[in-house]
């Protein structure tokens, strides 16, 4: 709680491997606090993605040549890193996606298009990103499906028991964010997925907002699927992972066709490449997937345990000092949360506010967050978002509960 | 640099609050232009050859610039708005918020502003 716990982490070391974090904006010091829309690079990240271009490019999976192979071992290479990164047993089960949103895109098309029929239902829940919702709804269109909600209660926590209600004979997935983006609540997954499992129904684990910030583990969760964004982990943006249980990810049919994820090709009948690259149509983003292995070498590094306990201290800390300030509400209080902040100053529109925080040098997002069932939950328009990450300090903190004190001058009429 | 900014938010905000209050009958969904981060509500009436605009946001920056909008373009026929290019907003600094990625309701504003004036233009 206090700005002096003895960390095990070096900020200052770590801050200046990220080039951004030392420029300015307006003439101040940066004061990134939009971690959750996409976070900053790391130098390890930008120079490998830089020397592929210069030094090693070339297609994967095509070649003859020296560099072809090269680049393919080191595609093949991340993909084993993202494998042990979230502890899976196979790199069959590691497929590339362009983030998140193509990742539950091709759950929601290839899982759907195998084991979903009219009148059946898909589970999510009411804090889920828009992309956990609208490829759902669209499949729910497509097959005569129905879409169930698990709501929240106002400190922003799953209903677990609504949610056992639920789940009857008919549902055929669940999919739940590990970690909501707008709330910052950490959902009990494993307990979601228990609850599936004893039914025999499969769980898309959302993990867009805890690869950042917590332990993955997908055998110790059990979960069918899982997905992530290379962008929010510290990696480059337009890669993403699609996990898979391989028994789901062989019985399903993939979603795009093209190059590379076919086996023979006629025009009477085509046979389908094997795993991952059944998933893998057309040329990867593969300097993608290499900058992001680096970047979760990089995390790996720094240790996830030093992470939790730097974020749990800056979490702790700057709820404290937001509650502290007369007229902030925050919104989402869940006992157990990833370092993220949503807050609205009363009397004050989020969208003003964050324009005055703009030229602080201060960055927040503003607005529903991708995410309106949360602010209808609410009867909110929108809030304010101060999203942290590891290198964010308690001085960022203080910087922006400065902010918020002059927000209140500004409009205090 | 950031004081700069603040005296010309505090204008917004001035300007904000002293734009005439939009009537409640123009403050619906029929007159709503809803930008995804703010609302604006845009009405105009005609008179004498004349284009008058009444708006309003729910945010108070964003209102003092609709507000900004309305000053200049009141009064004018709808020929001179139709035809008029708004360098002054670029000039001020305030271009993006007119940016179709800010999604705050303003360059809708100004498409609206316009669509009035060839609304009456026509009907004239």
């Amino acid at each position: 709680m206090t700005k002096n716990s003895n960390l095990s982490i070096d900020l200052k070391k770590i801050r200046q491997d990220f080039p951004i974090l030392n420029e300015k904006v307006y003439g101040k010091p940066l004061v990134y606090l939009d971690n959750g829309a996409t976070t900053q690079k790391p130098k390890q990240v930008i120079e490998t993605v830089d020397n592929i271009y210069r030094q090693k490019n070339s297609s994967i999976h095509r070649g003859i040549h020296y560099l072809s192979d090269q680049m393919t071992e080191a595609y093949e290479e991340a993909r084993d890193t993202v494998r042990e990164f979230i502890n899976a047993d196979s790199t069959t089960e590691i497929i590339f996606t362009h983030g998140t949103t193509s990742s539950i895109n091709a759950v929601a098309f290839s899982f759907g298009e195998k084991y979903i029929s009219e009148g059946d239902e898909i589970i999510v829940s009411e804090m889920e990103h828009h992309a956990n919702i609208v490829p759902w709804q669209m499949l729910c269109k497509r097959k005569h499906a129905h879409l169930k909600v698990i709501p929240f209660d106002d400190k922003g926590e799953l209903d677990l028991s609504e949610y056992k209600k639920l789940i009857n004979e008919k549902t055929r997935i669940v999919a739940v964010t590990q970690a909501s983006n707008s709330l910052g609540t950490i959902n009990p997954v494993k307990e979601i997925i228990d609850i599936a499992h004893a039914k025999d129904i499969p769980v898309l684990v959302d993990g867009a907002q805890i690869i950042q910030h917590g332990n993955v583990d997908v055998k110790a969760l059990d979960c069918d699927f899982f997905t992530f964004s290379g962008h929010k982990v510290f990696g480059p943006t337009g890669v993403g992972v699609l996990y898979g249980k391989e028994k789901y990810l062989e019985e399903i049919p993939p979603y795009q066709g093209g190059g590379d994820m076919v086996d023979c090709v006629t025009f009477k009948k085509t046979t389908y490449n094997e795993l991952p690259y059944k998933f893998e149509a057309g040329t990867t983003n593969y300097p993608g997937a290499i900058g992001l292995a680096e970047a979760l070498k990089y995390v790996k590094n720094i240790g996830i345990e030093h992470i939790i306990e730097h974020e749990h201290a800056l979490q702790q800390y700057t709820t404290k000092k937001l509650e502290e300030i007369d007229g902030v509400r925050i919104y989402g209080n869940a006992d157990n949360k990833i370092c993220v902040f949503s807050f609205l100053i009363e009397n004050v529109h989020p969208y003003d506010a964050g324009m005055v925080l703009d030229k602080l040098g201060i960055a927040v997002r503003t607005g529903t967050h991708c995410t309106q069932p949360v602010m209808e939950h609410f009867n909110i328009d929108g809030t304010i978002r101060a999203s942290m990450v590891f290198y964010n300090t308690f001085e960022e903190t203080d910087m922006l509960v400065e902010g918020i004190h002059r927000i209140k001058k500004m409009f205090a009429n | 640099m950031f004081e700069d900014w603040l005296d010309k938010y505090d204008y917004l905000i001035e300007l904000g609050n002293e734009l005439p209050e939009i009537s409640d009958q123009f403050k619906t969904d029929e007159y709503l232009i809803n930008g995804c981060q703010s609302k604006v509500w845009l009405n105009a009436e005609y008179k004498d050859g004349k284009v008058y605009y009444q708006a309003d946001s729910d945010a108070i920056i964003v209102k003092g610039i609709a507000a900004l909008l309305v000053k200049t373009l009141n009064g004018e026929t709808p020929d001179d708005i139709i035809n008029t290019e708004l360098h002054f907003i670029d000039k001020i600094g305030l271009k993006q918020n007119l940016s179709p990625t800010r999604s705050n309701g303003l360059l809708a504003m100004v498409k609206k502003m316009k669509l009035f004036a060839i609304a009456y233009k026509a009907k004239n």
